[in-house]
């Protein structure tokens, strides 16, 4: 119990990064999986090799910056798609983990870690460590939060919603991109390097299917919490990240085996994302039609505004239709309702 | 102002769809013009525009802007020079932000954009000022989303966040075409004054020869590609619908398509 508590907040740092690509630049980076064992092999080696664990750590992130600035790379000036040029990332890495930790599995015991104060304390699994990793991951949420309201902050925003209004307003989405790429990867790659010292290994396979498991976090949070702004839906990632941690304990409680647990979280994902096809937890984000991101289109049933959405199909088009009519007496309202609904229409665009 | 220099534009060149989509067009454009844009489906005025704003490189030939050369300048560069309203209400805001968001976006507008808070006290009581011109309420709104805004609000807070950093150009791209007739005939009103206010230097298409007489102190005329007939601001005080059909049915097997002629 308070062991999934734990893992729940360590692995929020990765919700987090996840959130920053997934929900808020639009963009579905599977470079997750390989830049979290970066993580944990580059922390894992250098504590290894002597270095404070704390800079091991900082080391780590460094590593899951340049990860994610390479997928940037590939998708902007490379013009690969989102998901192959993540997929690529990814699998690249698994060779250069390999040759950071020299083998498959580095163990890290008897090692000094950035848990080993608490551990040599014996406040591991209890309240303390929980509060300490808390407002470890809070202090995180809320710089996300900070960041994000800034001038850059937005033009990130903006460039996860609408690329050609804020490159038409100077901003160049290619460098947005892929600092928010690399941003995101330094949390999972951050997230990594906690895992790696907190289980006391670090293992060549760890970040397998570990997007699915940010997704997990991030949709759940979402279906909690909600997405009215950007610290609610940040603080939804955090907690969907716990709140997943412990779905897991509970179906490991109910005698499922941990090699289960990749099939438990693809079908709990996908339960999330066919939910609101039968009108439930609408909240829940579209994940069906991510990796497009042309703006304005948004699929039924998966809009914030209940009701008067209900049966409209996705209509930029039917604006553009009224449109024609300029000039033209078309009854008024009849034009007016058009464009009301075009607009809310694209809300969760 | 703006110079347009002898640009040409094919699509898809030496294949069977090639389209010759601007041909040797030239245009100058001195300061505080209001420049409108008509002409038949598919006559280039879109697509000059949008060699103006650097979304399409141009094959031959130069714009300048303000003196400097732009043409091999990428888009999100000339931002600099310009401010921009598109026809799709839902292109010239991010919905999910909201208004004070995005009106500060607008506001670095081609300048850097670094770790500053993006909506200060400062700044949200300049847009207070600068939303209560548009007569809509919006002011009062400031925090609400942009996506929660009817297709003319969001077109005339386009408006307002091209304007009101005083672009060198402001290019208008039949911004009214997808709005009601009495939101169209809002959002004129409001492009009438942010230009007038503003002494903006405006290039405007519009596909209604009404609006295209009735705005601004020059008129072009465009077909396949090339300006087949300009008035100057003398010969635009007098112009009619009727002159500019004449002068469109000069041309041998054009039709101006049954949007513009219903207009």
């Amino acid at each position: 119990m308070f062991g999934a508590l734990e893992l729940g907040l360590i692995y929020a740092v990765m919700a987090l990064g996840v959130y920053l690509t997934f929900k808020v630049l639009n963009f579905p980076d599977l470079t997750v999986d390989g830049s979290f064992t970066t993580g944990g092999a580059t922390a894992a080696s250098l504590i290894i090799a002597g270095v404070n664990p704390f800079l091991a750590t900082a080391a780590a992130i460094g590593a899951g910056l340049i990860a994610g600035y390479i997928t940037g790379l590939l998708h902007t000036k490379g013009g690969i798609d989102g998901l192959l040029a993540g997929i690529l990332t990814m699998i690249g890495l698994w060779s250069i983990n390999l040759r950071i930790m020299g083998k498959a599995n580095l163990p890290l015991l008897r090692e000094e870690t950035v848990f080993t104060p608490l551990r040599e304390n014996l406040l591991l699994g209890s309240w303390i460590s929980i509060g300490i990793l808390l407002a470890f991951t809070l202090v995180l949420k809320f710089a996300i939060d900070w960041f994000l309201t800034t001038d850059l902050g937005l033009s990130i925003q903006a460039t996860g919603n609408n690329q050609q209004m804020i490159r038409s307003l100077g901003v160049n989405t290619d460098n947005t991109t892929m600092l928010t790429l690399a941003l995101s990867n330094g949390f999972v790659a951050l997230c990594g390097a906690l895992v790696a010292q907190y289980q006391g290994f670090s293992d060549i396979s760890m970040g397998i299917g570990l997007i699915l498991v940010g997704l997990a976090s991030v949709i759940l949070g979402q279906a909690v919490f909600g997405s009215r702004n950007i610290i609610m839906a940040s603080l939804g990632a955090l907690l969907g990240s716990v709140i997943y941690r412990f779905i897991i304990f509970l179906a490991l409680r109910a005698g499922l085996d941990t090699n289960d647990m990749k099939l438990t979280t693809a079908l709990l994902v996908v339960v999330a994302l066919l939910l609101p096809r039968w009108g439930f937890l609408r909240r829940i984000p579209s994940l069906r039609t991510r990796g497009n991101r042309a703006p304005g289109k948004a699929p039924d049933g998966t809009v914030d505004i209940p009701d008067q959405m209900g049966s409209i199909p996705a209509g930029t088009r039917a604006g553009a239709a009224a449109g024609t009519a300029t000039g033209v007496s078309v009854g008024t309202d009849a034009g007016t309702a058009v464009s009301t609904k075009n607009s809310t229409g694209t809300t969760e665009g | 102002m703006l110079k347009i220099d002898s640009i040409s534009k094919t699509f898809f060149p030496g294949t069977v769809n090639e389209r010759k989509a601007l041909q040797d067009v030239s245009l100058e454009l001195d300061e505080s013009d209001f420049v409108t844009v008509i002409g038949s489906n598919g006559a280039g005025k879109s697509t000059l525009l949008n060699t103006v704003s650097g979304r399409l490189p141009i094959d031959s030939g130069s714009i300048t802007i303000d003196g400097a050369e732009v043409s091999r300048m990428p888009e999100h560069k000339r931002a600099k020079y310009l401010g921009r309203v598109f026809q799709d209400p839902m292109a010239g805001t991010a919905p999910d932000l909201t208004i004070e968001q995005n009106l500060s976006l607008a506001l670095r507008r081609g300048k850097p954009r670094g770790l500053g808070r993006g909506t200060t006290r400062a700044r949200r009581e300049h847009f207070r000022e600068e939303l209560a011109t548009l007569e809509l309420g919006l002011e009062n709104r400031l925090k609400t989303k942009v996506g929660l805004l009817s297709g003319g609000q969001r077109q005339a807070l386009s408006l307002l966040m091209a304007g009101f950093t005083q672009p060198r150009i402001l290019l208008l791209d039949e911004h009214t075409a997808a709005l009601d007739p009495q939101r169209a005939a809002l959002v004129t009103t409001l492009t009438e004054k942010i230009v007038s206010t503003g002494g903006l230097t405006t290039l405007m298409v519009t596909h209604n020869m009404e609006q295209a007489i009735a705005l601004g102190n020059r008129l072009i005329m465009m077909h396949e590609g090339r300006i087949i007939y300009q008035a100057s601001a003398e010969e635009k005080k007098t112009l009619t619908v009727k002159t500019l059909l004449g002068e469109f049915s000069k041309l041998k097997g054009a039709s101006l398509g049954d949007r513009a002629l219903l207009n």
